[in-house]
């Protein structure tokens, strides 16, 4: 699922000069000099947040370009290690970025970028009236989630196992964004995503909270692939991601702070 | 049969084409780590999903033929208006997105669907989530290319022996089975492997409307995909397993149906 955001650069007179050596002793970050792509492999779960800060961090350094690449992190790593094209690589977990690093793919030592926590999703106005984890188990309830492979999948296998709750999914889904369809199209009753995800899907779906003490947060690192010939842009864009403003857009999407 | 020299404009283009498959497999084979081949191949969940895999899909290529060769007939020999659009739609599932397809099964026969709110309201039956829902994605994304072989069988074949045996005294019925089908046997297999293979490939729409559960929904594609996850070398085995199933029955039945076609 590739998004090209922003393609009018060409115009520009766009050289090659992609800034591989950039022998330019200024590395200050107003980043004026910048210009060129980059391509932000990123997990699915954050598509909607970061296909709006490649549009603010266009508008701040507008001789840069952003090309996403959404999937679920375990393909992205695949497809990184199999030589995929991508500067700048943000996981839905840690388990994967340490997984890039240990196989050398890693241009950098990752940063902490965002946390997210899991949640119910049910269909509006929460039909089955699920109140938390247990219900989950109830007669009746048709319960999905992800494949263990999957962040979200592990995270929720955690919950229920710290909350001490029995139940087995009808379907091991692929993605968080799967398990929200079916809720929304009634075939599933209840499911655990990321909080982040019931609110990118507005009023299609609710969410019920899951308590502190079961819940689990999800940490999202993000780092440099290495070989990258945009190092400068790929580095300017993580610092984008990490400044007050970047954070601020996050939280805008639900995503709780890095620390 | 006179061998006849290739020329090189030809002998290019058709290797390169042939290249761009082969090689692609090579790689696979190359990257496969066989001593783990064994372990990979026998661990339970590969066997469960095998065996799924292979119900499923026949299943599917039966139902393609109760259904689908009646309808060829239709397409071969009635003439209505529209058709050309009737049979355009029968056989989009070739061009749709699988996954599309998925959803579009969900709208029709899902809890809340078209036909399936109302067998769940009146039967008590769900679809998704099980076999049966499996069977059904596979049949809706495979049964066109039986439709299309057949059809073009009983487009091509020569209809003066049936219209001898009609003429001697034969039944409709009679005619069919006796003259129409062993005339179009080599299409009728053509499409079933046609149909088959698909199904056992078949990811998109059954992830979508089967889900994917082990024993239950979770065919080899899917199990292939989710294993690439996390052991991507294991992966590689699975789908040349997979591959190789294919392979001796594509080799086999053409050898066999169409050698001579």
């Amino acid at each position: 699922m590739r998004r090209r955001v922003l393609l009018l650069i060409v115009a520009a007179g766009f050289l090659p000069a992609c800034g591989s050596g950039g022998g330019t002793a200024s590395s200050s970050p107003s980043s004026a000099s910048l210009s060129g792509f980059i391509h932000v492999f990123a997990a699915a779960s954050l598509t909607a947040s970061f296909n709006a800060l490649g549009i603010s961090f266009h508008q701040a350094n507008p001789g840069v370009g952003v090309d996403f690449n959404f999937a679920g992190t375990p393909t992205l790593v695949t497809q990184i290690e199999q030589g995929a094209p991508a500067d700048v690589f943000a996981s839905a977990d840690t388990t994967n970025m340490d997984k890039l690093s240990a196989d050398g793919y890693a241009g950098g030592t990752s940063k902490v970028f965002a946390r997210n926590q899991l949640e119910i999703v049910v269909a509006p106005g929460n039909p089955k009236a699920i109140t938390g984890l247990a219900d989950l188990a109830k007669p009746g309830v048709i319960y999905i989630t992800e494949a263990p492979s999957v962040p979200a999948g592990k995270y929720s296998l955690q919950a229920l196992a710290s909350a001490g709750v029995k139940v087995t999914p009808k379907s091991l889904e692929t993605s968080v964004t799967a398990v929200i369809s079916k809720i929304e199209l009634g075939e599933a009753d209840a499911g655990i995503v990321y909080a982040t995800d019931i609110k990118a899907a507005g009023s299609k779906v609710q969410g019920v909270d899951i308590p502190a003490a079961s819940n689990v947060i999800a940490t999202y690192p993000l780092v440099t692939v290495k070989g990258t010939k945009s190092a400068d842009m790929a580095n300017s864009f993580i610092n984008y991601v990490l400044s007050s403003t970047g954070q601020s857009t996050l939280a805008t999407f639900g995503f709780l702070p890095a620390a | 049969m006179r061998r006849e020299r290739v020329p090189i404009v030809v002998l290019i283009p058709a290797a390169i084409g042939a290249a761009f498959f082969i090689v692609p497999l090579v790689g696979l084979i190359v990257r496969s780590p066989w001593h783990d081949a064994v372990a990979a191949l026998t661990a339970p969940e590969t066997v469960e999903a095998l065996k799924l895999s292979l119900v499923a899909s026949l299943s599917a290529t039966a139902v393609g033929l109760i259904l689908g060769v009646p309808l060829a007939w239709v397409y071969a020999r009635a003439e209505f208006p529209g058709r050309d659009l009737l049979r355009a739609l029968t056989t989009l599932p070739m061009v749709l997105p699988p996954v599309v397809g998925g959803i579009a099964l969900l709208l029709a026969f899902g809890r809340r669907g078209l036909l399936g709110s109302w067998l769940d309201s009146t039967f008590g039956i769900t679809l998704p989530f099980t076999t049966a829902g499996v069977v059904m994605a596979e049949t809706f994304v495979a049964m066109p290319f039986l439709i299309l072989t057949v059809e073009a069988g009983l487009r091509s074949m020569d209809r003066r022996y049936e219209e001898a045996a009609r003429a001697l005294g034969a039944s409709r019925w009679r005619v069919f089975t006796r003259v129409t089908l062993p005339l179009i046997a080599p299409s009728l297999f053509a499409g079933a492997v046609l149909c088959w293979a698909r199904a056992l490939g078949e990811f998109g729409a059954t992830i979508t409307f089967a889900g994917n559960f082990p024993g239950v929904t979770q065919t080899m594609p899917l199990a292939v995909y989710l294993v690439l996850e996390t052991n991507q070398e294991a992966s590689f085995i699975l789908s040349l397993v997979l591959l190789l199933i294919s392979l001796v029955v594509l080799v086999g039945l053409r050898h066999r149906w169409l050698g001579s076609a």
